[in-house]
């Protein structure tokens, strides 16, 4: 289904090459005044790969993926998004937040705006496009999550799913290199849960490059090119799901599969 | 959705059943209802026939007042004075301009569905300034001038609450920002203005800028009067809307701001679009409240000799041609306060309702 998918051209050409590391994250720490969040975290993601990012609360795993877009500082380390280092210099903080898209656990959408302003804010602002055709672009997302009829709504007025699968429109809006998914299923009713996933697969399957921190092993299973386990800020294991939710090595790892499944 | 047949139970029951709920239930509610009522019956006339019936409003002076009303005719035969002060009579007709603008920006606003009233507002805060620049002094365009120290009454307040108001909200919005700023600098610089104006009283700000403020500047260099009133007003006032508006700002959940900054949107953007509409929709009630009390607190540039409508009224009563019309003079200047700020009052509300989005049930 994804090769049917709106796709924009630069991203297909992209895709074409694959262009390894397209994240890549070298000796990162970080630290919240004494504490040390993150340990000498070390990733290298290639474009359209998938990462699922799962760990008991506490392990850092948020901290990380804020990280990758700047909204954490690493006080140690490198980051390279694209080409692009994170440092200081907002410059480079902000083409780097241009191309990687972000959906949160409680949505953060802005309820002052209807979903279609939502969507297309940063289109307009950020990338300049045209209004009429930032909202046929957005019209086209909100069909993708299945609610092209909620434009005119303002968020307060959606289901807790429907504001999370307008916040993934919104990011796609942007027309991201990469998407960052903050636990996007944590904060929801359970009958939510699926038509958010369902979007997040559909996604998946369009070759977007995805991180994502989520407990649904599931979700891990289906679409995961890696599983990532994090504990105590430091990556403990890192394989394909088959690998590793039938033969996890780390002694941590299995206490944490035990627990949850 | 299947219709369900059976409807909410009524609650209206007719006004016998209301008064026997709401003003006798009990027998100490029955006692106050015949106490205010009574209360009402014995005033409520007199003041009427004060105000109205027995009042004078014609004549041709102070000589016809002799009825046992308020005697309004002095207010009739001044309100030239109380409106325009000392501007000349021939060139009143620029102020009339100024007052007829005001209400083609403003009045519209209260009614819903007006055509273009957006556009009337922003005409308001935009063009009509700068049409009153250069009508009210004159001096260009082959307008006679007319000296700041001939403006006066209801003419000078509006324009003092009108700037101090137009200016000290954006003034007021960089200071909440800046207090709020990662740059310790900015934020110092923010802190001390803040602090150091609001701890001060306006009547102090109107004297200094009165009187020292000229001895600071440089030799020749001079402000007129009216305009340091308003510079001192102007600062003294963004300080207070600045803390109002950093309420606003403390109010706003950091994901607003972590959402704004991963859609790449830069500082500027990040708070002109989603933080500042959402945190000054929140504070309409502080900025209308800090709007209303500025609009009462001009009264205060009589201390520096600036003729206000307080200002005209007062020193019409002391005028020994007319006798015992203080009360009646009160009672006018209250008038129009009220009448302004009720207004502001009644514009907020609307604003907020508009602006609602939340759908809270």
């Amino acid at each position: 289904m994804g090769t049917t998918m709106t796709q924009h051209p630069e991203s297909k050409d992209s895709q074409a090459e694959k262009k390894p590391g397209i994240i890549r994250v070298e000796g990162m720490h970080k630290w919240y005044g004494d504490f040390h969040v993150l340990k000498d975290l070390n990733l290298a993601v290639d474009q359209g790969e998938r990462i699922v990012i799962c760990g008991p609360s506490g392990s850092g795993k948020s901290t990380f993926i804020r990280c990758i877009n700047r909204l954490e500082e690493h006080q140690q380390g490198r980051i390279i998004v694209d080409d692009v280092e994170l440092t200081d210099d907002v410059r480079h903080i902000d083409s780097v937040r241009r191309e990687v898209g972000m959906v949160f656990q409680h949505f953060n959408l802005f309820p002052h705006l209807t979903v279609l302003e939502n969507c297309c804010l940063s289109p307009i602002w950020v990338r300049k496009v045209p209004r009429r055709e930032a909202e046929a672009a957005a019209m086209e997302y909100l069909e993708r999550v299945k609610i092209p009829d909620q434009a005119t709504k303002y968020p307060g007025q959606l289901s807790g799913g429907q504001q999370q699968r307008v916040a993934i429109a919104r990011a796609l809006c942007m027309k991201p290199k990469i998407m960052l998914f903050d636990e996007p299923t944590s904060a929801l009713d359970p009958e939510m849960i699926k038509e958010v996933l369902d979007v997040m697969v559909e996604l998946a399957g369009s070759g977007m490059t995805m991180i994502c921190v989520t407990h649904e092993m599931g979700f891990a299973k289906t679409v995961a090119d890696r599983v990532i386990f994090m504990d105590g800020g430091e990556i403990v294991e890192e394989a394909p799901p088959s690998e590793f939710f039938s033969n996890p090595r780390e002694a941590r790892t299995q206490k944490f599969l035990q627990q949850i499944l | 959705m299947s219709e369900s047949t059976i409807k909410p139970p009524k609650k209206y029951t007719g006004p016998v059943k209301w008064m026997r709920t709401h003003l006798f239930s009990t027998w100490y509610n029955t006692l106050l209802t015949l106490v205010v009522g009574y209360v009402l019956i014995t005033n409520v006339g007199p003041l009427l026939n004060w105000l109205l019936f027995d009042a004078t409003f014609q004549g041709a002076g102070p000589e016809d007042c002799v009825g046992e009303g308020a005697c309004w005719l002095f207010i009739n035969q001044r309100l030239n004075f109380f409106i325009y002060g000392f501007y000349p009579d021939e060139l009143q007709w620029r102020v009339d301009v100024m007052f007829a603008l005001l209400a083609v920006a403003f009045v519209p606003q209260f009614i819903e569905r007006f055509p273009g009233r957006k556009w009337l507002g922003i005409f308001g805060m935009t063009g009509l300034p700068l049409i009153g620049y250069i009508l009210i002094p004159g001096g260009i365009l082959g307008l006679e001038a007319v000296e700041s120290s001939k403006w006066g009454g209801l003419m000078l307040t509006l324009i003092l609450a009108y700037i101090g108001i137009l200016a000290s909200l954006p003034i007021g919005v960089l200071l909440a920002l800046g207090r709020r700023s990662d740059m310790p600098i900015i934020q110092g610089l923010c802190v001390v203005f803040i602090e150091v104006w609001r701890a001060v009283p306006l009547i102090t700000v109107l004297f200094m800028a009165s009187v020292m403020l000229p001895l600071f500047l440089p030799e020749g260099m001079s402000f007129e009067k009216l305009v340091r009133a308003l510079i001192g007003i102007t600062l003294w006032q963004s300080a207070y809307m600045a803390e109002v508006i950093r309420g606003g700002l403390q109010a706003i959940p950091r994901g607003q701001y972590e959402a704004a900054g991963a859609l790449g949107l830069g500082y500027w953007r990040k708070m002109g679009l989603v933080i500042l509409p959402q945190a000054l929709k929140l504070v309409i009630p502080g900025i209308v409240n800090t709007f209303i009390a500025l609009f009462k607190d001009t009264t205060l540039v009589l201390i520096i000799g600036l003729f206000d409508i307080l200002g005209t009224v007062q020193s019409t009563i002391a005028d020994p041609a007319w006798q015992n019309v203080a009360i009646e003079g009160y009672v006018f200047v209250a008038f129009c306060f009220w009448v302004f700020c009720f207004g502001i009052s009644r514009y907020s509300q609307n604003l907020e309702r508009k602006l609602d989005t939340s759908h809270k049930t």
